[in-house]
């Protein structure tokens, strides 16, 4: 094999550091961004050629079979999952990228405890690299649990929780101090072991809808865990990576917390939580609410020159994107202009709807972010609410006392009529009334979403 | 590792970092489900971490933990671009332009 030098595979790190810069750049846009993904996969491919490249590597059975592995597991993964179950295939990659940084810390541990000498700095960044790394892995997967449903997505809330979880995080951090002190690799792997169960705790008390926050929190810590793996092999590579996507976490996780009009504090703790789990218990009562069929819905629509759906997390949980598509175009034909409103957190993570209905071949020209639909809202004659609920609440506006006030809203009740779509009064997520239920705009067309969408678009036909 | 390399090291991240935020504020809320899953694939890069620890392997620790390291990071390379690759080629412009009422 050719035999590089450090000099020369540290040049191909500056190549790929820059490749990811510009990848991110191009997502500026969609018409560029998937050239950016390829620019981005170029710079990747740098890295690992040249590191394989490297002097000192000679056990390339190993790493081609394990390369073969994890790639046969990821390209399986990617291309069967389907796009309503995107959150929680990104929040398992996420955990994988994680328990690699991990990985590499604890291995890199073990060799300069038996090998070489374990310099302050380096051990410091093994610990940030493990404990990071591990909480990062359980609180994926765990998160990948409470999206796919596989556990309760409410908040698992218990007495005293916030002094435990922070009595855990102090224990992995105190494990790893000692495995340093030590030189014990033993005491390492138990730091490992704590930050896995914090990871865990951590992610418990939250619940599904305040899950974008928490992806792009975990998002941001694996940029964390990355970057400390960086220090740990002193690699450039690592270290920009690692900085880009930590950065792309704290962002997001940023703009998330400010869409709910809530501190980050406030959602990882669980404060909402807790207050969740009592308001949930009483049913939605106090005032009438309109039901419709989807004949008189239909007219309506027909006859609307403008309508704007807003879509939310139960058109994902009913899969309905494809027919929502369908019955926009049904009505595009008879003249209707049809817009999309997108909060940003409608879904289970980041810009969840526009994913959707991206797949349902909705022209992104049509996707709308709140700010700029919101003016628009009383200028349309029909506003299609579908499977969204604690976006469209006006109490978030009108009612100090509402536990939603002061989040930004989809200003739905400024259109003509309203229609929402919901399979029962039963309440969403927050537990919250929504009063926009009960105003006088206000229809509901009860059902699963599909099913509503479907017969709409039979009685528009007929119109 | 003495203390120059750190001090450079410690830049580079201060300044990827900022490079990091500027870029990433101009993906629009549209594309933030692409971006994640993209930033997802970039965190990939430990991949090379990955190689140099399992590459470099003599004890049987060592290579058992790299080992998992290196499906963990090549799952997370290949599967993070892929799922990216295929969100962003669904999002289209309008293929024509839009018919006018009968």
């Amino acid at each position: 094999m050719i035999a590089l030098t450090q000099t020369t595979v540290n040049l191909a790190y500056l190549v790929a550091a820059v490749c990811f810069v510009v990848g991110i750049r191009f997502l500026a846009s969609p018409r560029t961004a998937r050239t950016g993904n390829v620019v981005a996969a170029v710079g990747m491919t740098v890295a690992v050629a040249f590191t394989l490249a490297l002097d000192e590597i000679d056990r390339y059975a190993f790493v081609a079979s394990a390369m073969a592995v994890g790639a046969v597991i990821g390209v399986a993964g990617a291309r069967l999952v389907r796009m309503t179950a995107m959150p929680q295939m990104v929040a398992l990659l996420n955990g994988a990228g994680g328990g690699a940084a991990a990985g590499v810390a604890i291995a890199e541990f073990n060799r300069l405890v038996r090998f070489g000498d374990l310099p302050a700095d380096t051990l410091a960044a093994i610990l940030g690299a493990t404990v990071l790394g591990g909480l990062t892995l359980s609180g994926s997967v765990l998160a990948f649990a409470k999206l796919q449903e596989l556990i309760q997505g409410r908040p698992i809330v218990f007495p005293g929780q916030q002094v435990v979880n922070a009595a855990v995080l102090a224990v992995a951090v105190a494990l790893a101090v000692v495995a340093g002190a030590t030189e014990g690799t033993g005491w390492l792997i138990a730091a490992l072991g704590a930050a896995l169960v914090f990871g865990v705790l951590f992610v418990l008390p939250i619940g599904g809808a305040d899950m974008p926050v928490v992806i792009a929190l975990l998002n941001a810590f694996s940029g964390l865990g990355g970057v400390a793996a960086g220090f740990v092999l002193d690699n450039n590579a690592l270290i920009v990576g690692g900085a880009l996507v930590g950065a792309s976490g704290t962002l997001l996780t940023l703009l998330m917390a400010k869409a709910m009009n809530r501190s980050v504090a406030n959602v990882v703790f669980g404060a909402f939580g807790q207050l969740q789990v009592e308001i949930g218990e009483r049913a939605v009562d106090g005032g009438t609410v309109r039901a419709t069929t989807p004949d008189d819905v239909a007219v309506q629509l027909s006859f609307a020159r403008r309508v704007i759906i807003a879509p939310g997390y139960g058109m994902a949980v009913a899969q309905a994107q494809h027919e929502t598509r369908q019955l926009a175009d049904a009505l595009e034909e008879r003249g209707v202009d049809v817009k999309y409103a997108i909060h940003p957190v409608a879904g289970r993570m980041p810009g969840h709807m526009n994913v959707l209905l991206a797949e349902a071949q909705v022209p992104y020209t049509q996707l709308y972010e709140m700010e700029r639909i919101n003016p628009e809202f009383p200028q349309a004659d029909v506003a299609l609410v579908i499977g969204a609920n604690d976006v469209t609440n006006p109490a978030a506006t009108d009612d100090p006392a509402s536990p939603i006030y002061g989040m930004p809203i989809l200003e739905v009740h400024q259109a003509a009529s309203v229609v929402v779509l919901k399979r029962s009064m039963r309440p969403g997520f927050a537990g919250v009334d929504n009063h926009l239920y009960f105003h006088e705009k206000t229809t509901m067309l009860f059902g699963d979403a599909k099913d509503s969408v479907l017969q709409l678009i039979t009685a528009v036909k007929a119109q | 590792m003495t203390d120059v390399p750190l001090v450079v090291e410690l830049t580079i991240l201060a300044l990827a970092a900022f490079l990091g935020f500027e870029v990433i504020s101009k993906v629009p809320a549209m594309l933030h489900t692409p971006l994640m899953s993209g930033a997802n694939f970039i965190h990939g890069i430990v991949i090379v971490g990955a190689i140099i620890v399992l590459g470099t392997a003599d004890d049987t620790f060592t290579k058992v933990v790299g080992l998992a390291a290196m499906v963990l990071a090549t799952a997370n390379v290949v599967g993070g671009w892929f799922v990216t690759d295929r969100m962003l080629g669904m999002f289209k412009r309008r293929p024509e332009p839009k018919r006018e009422p009968e």
